[in-house]
């Protein structure tokens, strides 16, 4: 049974549980509605609450561990035929990709559940119809497989119907439950309260548990990392060079060297032009001026990085190239350090722009009256008493635009380049850890080996830092904004 | 070299410091200030009192162009500092805020140390060809202002660290250091206690045996403590002006008498 | 002058204000000098802007045009039908190869009978100057249409992407002596066929409906699927993110007691606003694909990383919103006697929804931009196939329009760069679109209180 129709299901039940249980409750009391504890309308409210709320839960319940569930019955059908390692998986991918074969040529009715029943891989040309479907398979299909596909096409039916069944049940045992405790004493209100508060609560651990999701996921498998690699070396080297058949060197310092070097670039350029751009929109533009000038920095900020990248990529890193490195005699790619930092420094400006702006509305106007009232030209005001005041805010506002540099992926995947150096050469291609992330969990190695897992680790030490950053940041931000409350 | 006369002789009492004459302020299309002529005298207190919104801080901020920082606002008529026309195309505010200093209704120390905050201007004029001189100026500044005694020792402390009654004198060091000629205040005692306000207020008449004082206050007492002459303002007329004692006992205009006597404010 | 003035008064006091001192000019010319800084700094970030956009609409609108080339031929029903029932499912047997072969035979002939010389050009080279997708693409229209079959038809079919290039002034006759894929002699018949109007450049609807195409035919390459990934996945966004980041905020805004447990949520929420986007895409990975098992490459992972990555946004501007509608409206619900929670549901709410629906549409934008935590959740894959309608397309694969850009990059065609460039033009102009919402909602329900 499909999920829509599932929903439909629920949901539909639920609203005639609305109207059903505002009906019963009116009944109740001949109609009268000033005799029942609560409004009719609570009533049928508390009847689709427990229709709709348990029913709903045990769907998405379902749904996350359905594949599970099914992976684990159907994997002990192929482990049987010795099969361990890549070459399980592999396996598994093809019993995956059977077992939907197999239902699109039942739903094209080309093949009935009796005819299927029959079929044995050693027999019938499997592969020859599978390809009819579109599924095509690399070598002949091996019985235990076929047998395997088989039977997790039965499985996920009979998961499919009992999940509907499931579902229905809930949806219609809440429904008959709700409606039974209708009467006119029944505290409808209090009670849908109640499960709405649930629900709050409920959505409100969602931070939390999404927090606890990337911690667990992050150091689970950076621990199965070190322990197929040692954690020393990836500390300690300083070469990173991953090898498709084992003895990989992935020390992690390169690309620490590299995410460190193009964040400082791209802080070089965002943090002086999105502060003097900030310090010219608050003291000095005109109101036209700001007009324009202040929604055309934001539009930066709400441009995707897919698309700085895409210009570090076709326009900036050329150029550099043709202009600057080739000239100078200093390399000859366009993908490099100098490339990235430049166009993050651009993303960043409208970051450290409006958080400076904040800061520097935020020094009082007092500060501003008592350094003119001195006989000081505005920009000594600014200089020095104005951006004395709001340093921690402005220093805070830096470290946040660190934090986001350093986490920064799409720019440096297509600006930076996948080279990972240790060189201080600005106009040489690098690499970083977002950058390094994304290649060792998008290749082809094997998931559980060293060189894919290693991915988890980078990515743990991406959000310490990160983290790390932030929270200094928010702490020196409150601690300034106190300062003048 | 006109001026060379003017000077030597700028030492008399009676001299007259800042002429206004025929001044309107405008904020937008309000007309805030109307007509105002009034000639205020060197090495004198004077005091502008009227009830709140009547129009005497905006003229007190004429005085040094502090309007000048609020965009809406238009200054009109004639205001000389020693018969130089202070709205000249010539005169840089900078300059002119040096000469004539400003202290505000509330303590507003920078947030550096109280060092700082009285060197700030001496630094910014290049008043200390040293650093000797400038602990001299910064010295002579916080005596002047009567808080030397008790900010010797924290001189490297923050100024925000002083309480509400010091951070205003520390004000007011800051303001004297740049060796103002007048020196505005704008309800200096409003954010203090009675204790700290007697101290201010026994600070201002011996910064008048120096400068010319111009202070606007709400408090018809202390107008009369301090000051010897008074300017009444109301709806932005300047109503009444002249020596504190006759416009306090024997007020000319019906509106002065009104609000002395707590009729109107 | 200056010695009457030292004996009286200390140093500056004294001089005309009428002339400047040195040191005010000094002070004046720093002054303008920090000013000329600020307007420059100005100035350098709307140029950013403004290079950025003429970079990538300069290289990307070409993309929305496309190059196609007449050709007559006649539909050969014995080649076509060999069973002769014109029943699209038996004539679906016949493989593109025999509709290619068809094409290959009919281009030169039309050429010639159109008057065009193709002296010193073989029949091969002047095949090759047709996409490999046309064959395909007539295929399809017969199958629409069987009885077509036998008849002499007008075919415009996609020109291969060097010819484009030529016509777009991407290739030159320089390039084409370098490469292996065109030669000069096929740019000149191509010449000939533009004018005598053979060859025609149009708009073209395909890069928008049709799917990915290989490496090799970057000319049929569209953004179908793309569209249909992101459009899916905003929809999950949109029935998760906006329901629980709402309850989420107006449990933490009305409802939740000061203690320890309510910090811990705020101080969580605050961090996963900054937390990388790409550490949310191994988060995906971990948990939905590795532990939970749902299909990589779906819909329903990224919609439901995205969710988890729009929620701090939606929470923190849902919050904004609750907190400005003031606290006399709630006092006087609860005056008349309504309980917490109908105060909070019949009036608090409807008065923030506006600030709520303009967060919420800044939040779906920043996800629909968002391209790395989709890269580690196999959004990358090579998908033609449409998913099938929701809820079940959910779980097929599919791509996303940000992912489509970073896919179009790595491959090695140069024509690539147009189609991603005009990929980004179609993704910033859904941007602009649900910004401009905002926008208007912002303005057509801002309340002062």
């Amino acid at each position: 049974m499909s999920i829509g129709l599932i929903l439909l299901f629920v949901v539909g039940l639920g609203v005639i549980g609305f109207y059903l249980g505002r009906r019963r409750a009116l009944t109740s009391v001949s109609g009268d509605p000033r005799k029942l504890h609560s409004l009719p309308s609570q009533y049928g409210q508390s009847v689709f609450l427990f229709t709709v709320v348990p029913a709903l839960l045990l769907l998405a319940v379902w749904l996350l561990a359905e594949p599970r569930v099914i992976d684990s019955r159907v994997r002990g059908v192929v482990e049987a035929t010795g099969a361990t390692g890549s070459e399980l998986d592999l396996k598994m991918a093809d019993v995956t990709r059977i077992s939907e074969g197999l239902d699109a040529l039942v739903q094209r009715s080309t093949l009935t559940e009796d005819q299927l029943t029959q079929m044995r891989a050693d027999m019938a040309d499997v592969r020859g119809r599978l390809a009819d479907v579109g599924v095509a398979l690399g070598s002949a299909v091996e019985p235990a497989v076929f047998q395997a596909a088989k039977q997790r096409r039965a499985l996920v039916q009979t998961s499919s119907l009992l999940k509907g069944a499931g579902v229905a049940l809930f949806a219609i045992a809440g429904f008959a439950f709700a409606i039974s405790r209708i009467n006119p004493t029944f505290r409808a209100r209090n009670v849908s309260e109640g499960v709405v508060m649930a629900l709050l609560i409920g959505s409100s651990l969602v931070a939390i548990l999404t927090t606890v999701g990337i911690v667990l996921s992050l150091v689970f498998e950076t621990a199965s990392f070190f322990r197929m690699y040692p954690a020393k070396d990836f500390f300690l080297s300083l070469t990173w060079n991953p090898q498709f058949r084992g003895g990989s060197d992935l020390g992690i310092w390169p690309l620490l060297w590299g995410t460190l070097y193009v964040s400082f670039i791209a802080l070089l350029v965002a943090v002086p032009i999105g502060l003097l751009a900030a310090i010219y929109l608050a003291e000095y533009a005109s109101k036209r001026v700001r007009s324009v000038a202040k929604p055309a920095i934001e539009i930066l900020a709400g441009i995707p990085t897919i698309v700085y990248g895409l210009f570090a990529l076709i326009t900036v890193g050329p150029a550099l190239r043709d202009y600057f490195a080739q000239p100078l005699g200093l390399g000859s790619s366009s993908s490099s350090v100098m490339t990235a930092g430049l166009v993050m420094g651009i993303m960043l400006i409208p970051f450290v722009s409006s958080l400076s702006d904040d800061i520097i509305n935020s020094v009082p106007q007092a500060m501003r009256d008592g350094s003119y009232g001195l006989g000081a030209t505005k920009s000594e005001s600014i200089k020095q008493v104005i951006l004395p005041a709001a340093l921690p805010g402005v220093v805070g506002a830096v470290l946040l635009a660190a934090s986001r540099a350093i986490g920064e992926t799409m720019i440096v995947v297509l600006g930076a380049g996948a080279a990972a150096k240790l060189s201080l050469n600005p106009f040489e291609a690098m690499t970083t850890i977002t950058v390094k992330i994304v290649s060792q969990l998008t290749g082809d190695t094997e998931f559980a080996s060293p060189e894919t897992l290693v991915a988890f680790a980078l990515g743990l030490t991406l959000f310490v830092f990160t983290l790390g950053l932030n929270v200094l940041a928010l702490y020196i931000v409150r601690k300034y904004r106190e300062q003048y409350e | 070299m006109y001026d060379m006369n003017r000077v030597e002789n700028a030492v008399g009492q009676d001299e007259i410091k800042i002429s206004a004459r025929k001044v309107q302020v405008y904020y937008g299309d309000t007309h805030a200030i109307k007509d105002v002529d009034v000639d205020i005298l060197d090495k004198t207190v004077t005091a502008f009192i009227g009830p709140s919104g009547c129009g005497k801080s905006t003229f007190l901020r004429c005085l040094n162009r502090m309007n000048d920082t609020i965009a809406a606002a238009r200054v009109e008529g004639k205001i000389a500092l020693d018969g130089e026309d202070i709205y000249d195309r010539r005169v840089d505010p900078v300059q002119l805020r040096a000469k004539v200093g400003m202290v505000f209704q509330k303590p507003n120390p920078f947030p550096k140390s109280i060092y700082d905050n009285v060197a700030y201007g001496p630094r910014i004029h290049g008043l200390a060809r040293n650093k000797a001189e400038l602990d001299e100026i910064v010295e002579r500044s916080l005596r002047g202002a009567a808080l030397w005694n008790e900010a010797k020792d924290r001189l490297q402390e923050p100024g925000t660290g002083l309480s509400g009654g010091q951070q205003q004198r520390l004000c007011i060091a800051r303001a004297v250091a740049t060796s103002p000629e007048v020196l505005l205040m704008d309800e200096p005692c409003s954010a203090l206690d009675p204790i700290a306000t007697g101290q201010v207020e026994e600070l201002i008449e011996q910064l008048r045996q120096q400068f010319s004082v111009v202070i606007v206050t709400h408090s018809m007492q202390q107008a009369a403590r301090v000051s010897q002459k008074t300017a009444f303002f109301h709806l932005g007329n300047l109503v009444e002006y002249g020596e504190t004692d006759d416009i306090f006992t024997k007020p000319k205009d019906s509106r002065t008498e009104s609000y002395i006597s707590g009729r109107i404010g | 002058m200056t010695d009457a003035t030292a004996q009286n008064t200390p140093a500056p006091s004294g001089k005309s204000l009428l002339s400047l001192d040195q040191r005010t000019r000094r002070r004046n010319a720093s002054e303008r000098r920090f000013r000329l800084y600020g307007a420059v700094a100005i100035c350098l970030s709307i140029a950013a802007l403004v290079m950025l956009l003429t970079s990538v609409i300069g290289n990307g609108a070409s993309a929305f045009f496309q190059t196609y080339a007449k050709i007559e031929l006649t539909l050969d029903p014995a080649e076509l039908d060999p069973e002769g029932n014109r029943n699209p499912d038996e004539m679906g047997k016949v493989t593109t190869l025999r509709y290619g072969n068809l094409m290959k035979a009919a281009f030169p002939a039309s050429l010639q009978a159109a008057g065009i010389s193709t002296e010193g050009i073989s029949d091969t080279e002047i095949g090759d100057m047709l996409s490999k997708e046309a064959p395909a693409q007539l295929r399809d229209r017969v199958l629409s249409d069987p009885d077509m079959l036998g008849e002499s038809v007008e075919f415009w079919a996609l020109a291969n992407g060097r010819i484009d290039g030529y016509i777009k002034g991407r290739v030159s006759m320089a390039s084409a002596e370098r490469d292996s894929n065109v030669s000069p002699a096929q740019l000149q018949l191509a010449d000939r066929m533009r004018e005598a109007g053979l060859l025609t450049t149009r708009f073209n609807w395909d890069f928008i409906t049709f799917p990915d195409a290989s490496e090799l035919r970057p000319e049929a390459a569209g953004l179908g699927v793309a569209i249909v990934g992101s459009a899916y996945m905003m929809l999950i966004v949109l029935f998760l993110a906006l329901p629980i980041g709402v309850a989420a905020s107006i449990y933490l805004e009305e409802f939740a007691p000061q203690n320890r447990f309510t910090d811990l949520i705020e101080v969580n929420i605050s961090n996963l606003a900054a937390v990388p986007s790409i550490v949310f895409g191994i988060l995906g990975l971990a948990v939905f694909i590795n532990y939970a098992g749902l299909p990589a490459s779906a819909p329903i992972v990224g919609g439901l990383v995205l969710t988890l990555m729009t929620l701090p946004t939606i929470i923190i501007s849902t919050r904004a919103a609750l907190k400005a509608v003031p606290p006399s409206i709630r006092s006087a619900a609860l005056g008349v006697g309504a309980s917490k929670m109908q105060t909070v549901f019949h009036h608090v709410l409807p008065l923030a929804m506006p600030g709520i629906l303009t967060g919420t549409i800044l939040g779906l934008a920043q996800a629909l931009g968002e391209t790395a935590p989709l890269l580690l959740i196999g959004m990358v894959a090579f998908v033609r196939d449409y998913p099938s309608w929701p809820i079940d397309g959910f779980f097929d694969p599919a791509s996303a329009l940000p992912v489509q850009v970073y896919n179009f990059t790595t491959r090695g065609d140069p024509a690539f760069v147009e189609r991603a460039s005009g990929a980004i033009i179609v993704l910033l102009v859904f941007l602009l679109c649900m910004n401009l919402l905002a926008i208007y909602l912002r303005r057509k329900f801002e309340r002062r209180w």
